[in-house]
């Protein structure tokens, strides 16, 4: 079961909805409670880099019997040093997005931490692409 | 264990702002902090989550969190579409009417007796 989710850049007020979204239908499953929170961090967290970063993203996942694929794929600025991003406290977030208490530096730590496999690519000036992969393991 | 947030909020005289039909569950623990990441992160399931963010986006963290309720600070005060919200996604929110340290103080006092 494939289902995909429109994220609007820019927009604080509907952000979130998506990964809300996607729990509410993983509930569904018979996925753990941890799993389900773990899911839950991640996509949040990639759904507001695109809210805080991008133009625009499509969030997509894809839940098997035994894993669940995520993409998310947005058309922004992209990032000039992926290692650098993935450090912890560092952020290009503006000081607007900062008062609301995102661009901390630990959305993409928080997602590293939060899924099984991690894949940031992303093409300065085109955009960023993260694949997020889960393993569902029988009896957990 | 976990306490109840009809008796939390009884004892330490919090204003219970939203999802005044969840006040039966409990609470255990609490998490202090005005960084959405740093809650997403840290903060455990069942926490209360005392902080001076009160847009929109602390509803969302409370519920993919699973967070027993958030406990705004001072006199901030929560635009009417944020306790609307909170509603609909069964997020309890209180204010506590007092800074953050006393807040903390307080609770921390009241939970580990």
């Amino acid at each position: 079961m494939k289902i995909e989710y429109y994220i609007e850049g820019g927009n604080f007020s509907t952000a979130g909805s998506a990964s809300s979204e996607v729990k509410k239908t993983l509930k569904q499953f018979n996925i753990s409670p941890l799993l389900l929170r773990k899911v839950a961090v991640a996509l949040y967290e990639a759904e507001m880099n695109v809210v805080a970063h991008a133009y625009r993203g499509i969030m997509s996942v894809d839940i098997q019997p035994f894993c669940i694929w995520v993409v998310v794929e947005d058309e922004g600025p992209g990032i000039e040093d992926i290692g650098k991003a993935m450090e912890e406290g560092f952020s290009t977030a503006t000081e607007e997005v900062r008062q609301m208490g995102f661009g901390a530096g630990m959305g993409l730590p928080n997602i590293k931490k939060n899924s099984d496999e991690m894949t940031l690519t992303s093409t300065p000036g085109v955009g960023t692409r993260l694949e997020l992969s889960y393993f569902v393991k029988l009896n957990n | 264990m976990g306490t109840s947030l009809n008796k939390l909020k009884e004892e330490l005289r919090y204003e219970c702002l939203s999802g005044k039909e969840w006040l039966g569950t409990t609470a255990d623990g609490a998490y202090v902090s005005d960084l959405l990441s740093d809650v997403m992160g840290k903060a455990q399931p069942g926490m209360l989550w005392i902080t001076s963010q009160v847009h929109r986006n602390i509803v969302a963290v409370a519920s993919l969190k699973e967070l027993s309720a958030i406990i705004v600070i001072n006199e901030r005060k929560v635009d009417q579409e944020v306790l609307e919200q909170a509603d609909s996604e069964g997020v309890v929110i209180l204010a506590s009417g007092k800074p953050a340290f006393e807040t903390a103080g307080e609770l921390y006092r009241y939970l580990i007796r």
